[in-house]
């Protein structure tokens, strides 16, 4: 039996959706015959983790703090082993446009794209750009926060004149903008633990795009797992998310999320560290579809994390 | 040989299995990524002009005490045990001095207590509504309401208002309209005192006609009076039930806003065929309302502190509003509009249509400073450019300090929208001139547009390009 101290809500945006991860988290470890301790994370974090001395920490943070290597870098330094990825890997992914360059550095298919920060615009004229970025883009062009996690803030551009509104929105969530080219296609999730490729899951949103009420509510959208593809596609989408995972430097688990156009190509999107464990999440339901039940998959990370620890002392 | 205990295919996940479970109105359930930017505002280090509450920090913790000691001196038992599902009638006398205060004599047979005035919303809709049928609501309309209409899988058709609330030829035309599409409306939904979240209140030739259009057309009106007592100026108008004499007027009451939200106490007059069908609703929803909170409340009106109570809400919350709507004048874009509520708690702002509130407000998070998004005061995604505010759940240099930070992420957003179209110079700090408020013509423009002025608004929108 280990004491697991479970982190959980924060301030950022998922919030709420990281509370439910986190108490779903606390319940399989109690299952599992840990003394698991909900903390939602505030100030007092670091005392707090001082005077619980937990012998792993698990990380059910999403968003800013919790995935960007934030906490993580604060777990370095008072010795406490955790779940998940380190901080490296945390800074790559949760930056969408690292994350991307690194991708495409390396050969990797990511849907072609520019990034820039508020300053760019309001101090460098990047607006002045905008006919270039348009003509190496094309429309319809997805506009969306660097640095957030679900659909928040996302809007996709239809023309030139859709551009700024959409700038604006995206930069109130982030002081980073990515400018994407559209992908139609289908939305897969390929989750990876411990480097192995699990099914993958397809989201049939219920509207249209896949947005952030869809991704969170029961009914809002079918999952289908394993997703009902070719099998040379997902071979390829397997290898293509293991192969992200790696480049990114991705530790224990990871959910890579991309885009399965009508031509079979594959476009990476984003990567997320810190996946969702929420009834209605997807690395869940992966594991679910390889035969590991949810109380497997939150031992198998808590083990990972204990290795790690033992390692260290 | 273990035998596979799932499928291949994913229907059989834990989760699809309990979709397959769901009424088929679940799926008209609203819930909105509004929801995660506000559990966010809950955070202490928040100045939240965002919530709808009443200031229970002024409400004497030596006289909470007195009643409830009274309360468990005198009737232990009956504040422990289940009551009639209609109320006690020590409730109902309590009602009926708020009722006479609002000008109605009310017969204790015509009222049925509840859980909070939310519930008369819902029981309502129980009453009332099939799935498709319509109800006319206002434009904005409270946020609260937007779940129960949805969940009866009502057909909302919103009005837009003016500065005096629903312009009732509009109304009737809508009503016309829906009479032609052979779509028949069950009832009118309407808050015609310091709307929430549009903070004007209907005039009184506009709450005669609707008495009027009710009974014409029989179709039942859901008066929602919350915050009537709650008017820091000018002279009450007539409730609509004291105008109609009780036909066709269901009308919901709350303790909430007068004493305590907390409480869970509100109440509904309504004719008796509906009253009693109100009834039967209620007990399947919970029985009977709480018993303890309806002593508490009978034994606070017996000792008479509630007209004095009220009398230093009113003082209090005043002063509130007159803060915001300074550092509105101060802080906000000279393009910007509000309203002017005469009482109760929230002020409707409206930005220039390039902001949309819901992203604003994502900025204003990272200043700590929160506000109600207007497109939750819409079933159809209007509402983008507007927002609620608050001045009843804070204390007047929060309220200061909020508005000054919510103007700061407006101009910010200005700019930067200037920067990106070249259509707007960038604004320099809005350090104008506080406009003469105590000017009614000026003031005007402040309040919600009036009927038929769109035109001359689209002009003055050119004009500030």
């Amino acid at each position: 039996m280990s004491r697991v101290a479970v982190l959980k809500g924060g301030r950022s945006l998922e919030r709420e959706v990281s509370l439910r991860s986190g108490a779903r988290v606390e319940d399989a470890l109690k299952r599992l015959g840990h003394e698991a301790i909900g903390i939602d994370v505030d100030h007092d974090l670091v005392r707090r983790l001082r005077e619980l001395a937990p012998d792993v920490c698990f990380v059910a943070l999403h968003g800013r703090d919790g995935e960007d290597g934030t906490v993580q870098e604060l777990l370095e330094i008072l010795g406490l082993p955790y779940t998940g990825s380190g901080v490296s890997a945390c800074i790559r992914c949760a930056d969408k446009v690292l994350a991307k360059h690194d991708m495409v550095d390396a050969g990797l298919p990511t849907p072609d794209f520019v990034a820039f920060t508020e300053t760019a615009f309001k101090q460098l004229g990047a607006a002045e750009a905008l006919g270039e970025i348009a003509e190496r883009i094309g429309f319809p062009m997805v506009v969306k926060p660097a640095d957030q996690g679900s659909a928040l803030g996302l809007r996709i551009a239809g023309d030139a004149g859709e551009v700024p509104g959409a700038l604006v929105a995206a930069l109130s969530y982030s002081a980073k903008v990515l400018l994407e080219r559209h992908v139609a296609g289908r939305d897969l999730a390929v989750s990876v633990l411990d480097g192995a490729a699990l099914p993958i899951v397809e989201a049939v949103p219920e509207g249209g795009l896949y947005d952030f009420d869809a991704r969170y509510e029961i009914g809002r959208s079918t999952f289908v797992c394993p997703a009902d593809l070719p099998d040379e596609v997902t071979a390829r989408a397997q290898q293509l998310a293991v192969a992200v995972h790696e480049l990114l430097g991705c530790r224990d688990v990871s959910r890579v999320d991309l885009l399965c156009d009508a031509d079979g190509g594959l476009h990476v999107l984003e990567v997320n560290v810190v996946p969702g464990l929420t009834g209605t999440s997807l690395l869940p339901q992966a594991a679910d579809a390889a035969g590991i039940a949810f109380d497997d998959l939150i031992a198998r990370l808590v083990d990972r994390a204990s290795a790690r620890g033992r390692a260290i002392a | 040989m273990p035998v596979s205990r799932r499928p291949q295919r994913a229907a059989a996940h834990e989760l699809e299995r309990y979709a397959g479970l769901f009424a088929s109105r679940t799926r008209a359930m609203k819930s909105s990524a509004m929801r995660d930017l506000m559990a966010i505002t809950e955070r202490p280090e928040v100045i939240s002009l965002a919530g709808g509450l009443p200031d229970t920090s002024t409400f004497p913790a030596e006289s909470f005490a007195a009643i409830m000691s009274r309360v468990a001196a005198t009737s232990t038992a009956a504040a422990l045990q289940y009551g009639p599902t209609e109320g006690l009638a020590i409730t109902k006398d309590a009602i009926r001095h708020v009722m006479a205060a609002e000008g109605a004599e009310v017969d204790p047979e015509d009222i049925l207590v509840t859980t909070g005035g939310q519930q008369v919303i819902d029981l309502v809709c129980k009453t009332l509504i099939d799935p498709g049928d319509v109800i006319v609501a206002e434009a904005p309309t409270y946020p609260g309401a937007i779940p129960s209409f949805c969940s009866y899988q009502a057909d909302v058709v919103q009005i837009e208002m003016d500065r005096d609330g629903m312009p009732i030829d509009v109304l009737e035309q809508t009503l016309d309209r829906l009479e032609r599409e052979g779509r028949r409306p069950k009832f009118i939904y309407t808050i015609p005192n310091f709307q929430n979240p549009g903070g004007v209140t209907m005039s009184l030739p506009r709450r005669r006609r609707l008495v009027e259009v009710a009974a014409e057309r029989e179709l039942v009106v859901l008066e929602d009076n919350p915050y009537g007592l709650l008017r820091y100026e000018g002279e009450p108008l007539p409730t609509l039930l004291q105008l109609s004499g009780g036909d066709f007027i269901i009308y919901l009451g709350t303790f909430s806003k007068i004493l305590s939200a907390g409480l869970r106490l509100g109440w509904a007059v309504a004719p008796a065929p509906v009253l009693q069908k109100m009834n039967m609703g209620k007990q399947g929803a919970d029985l009977c309302s709480s018993s303890l909170t309806q002593h508490f409340v009978s034994q606070y009106f017996r000792e008479g502190q509630w007209e004095p109570y009220l009398h230093s809400l009113r003082g209090l919350y005043r002063g509130r509003r007159d803060t915001l709507l300074g550092a509105l004048t101060e802080h906000f874009p000279a393009e910007a509009t509000w309203t002017q509520p005469e009482g109760g708690l929230f002020v409707w702002a409206t930005l220039p249509t390039e902001i949309d509130t819901t992203d604003l407000l994502a900025r204003a998070l990272q200043r700590n400073v929160a506000f109600v998004p207007g497109r939750g005061a819409y079933l159809d995604g209007r509402g983008g450019s507007s927002m609620r505010l608050n001045f009843s759940g804070v204390g007047e240099a929060d309220i200061r300090e909020g508005v000054r930070r919510i103007g700061e992420v407006i101009g910010e957003q200005l700019e930067l929208f200037g920067a990106l179209t070249g259509a707007r110079p960038a604004p320099t700090a809005p350090e104008r001139e506080a406009a003469p408020l105590a000017d009614p013509e000026l003031a005007d423009v402040l309040h919600l547009p009036r009927q038929q002025a769109g035109e001359a608004r689209r002009t003055a929108d050119r004009r500030t390009r």
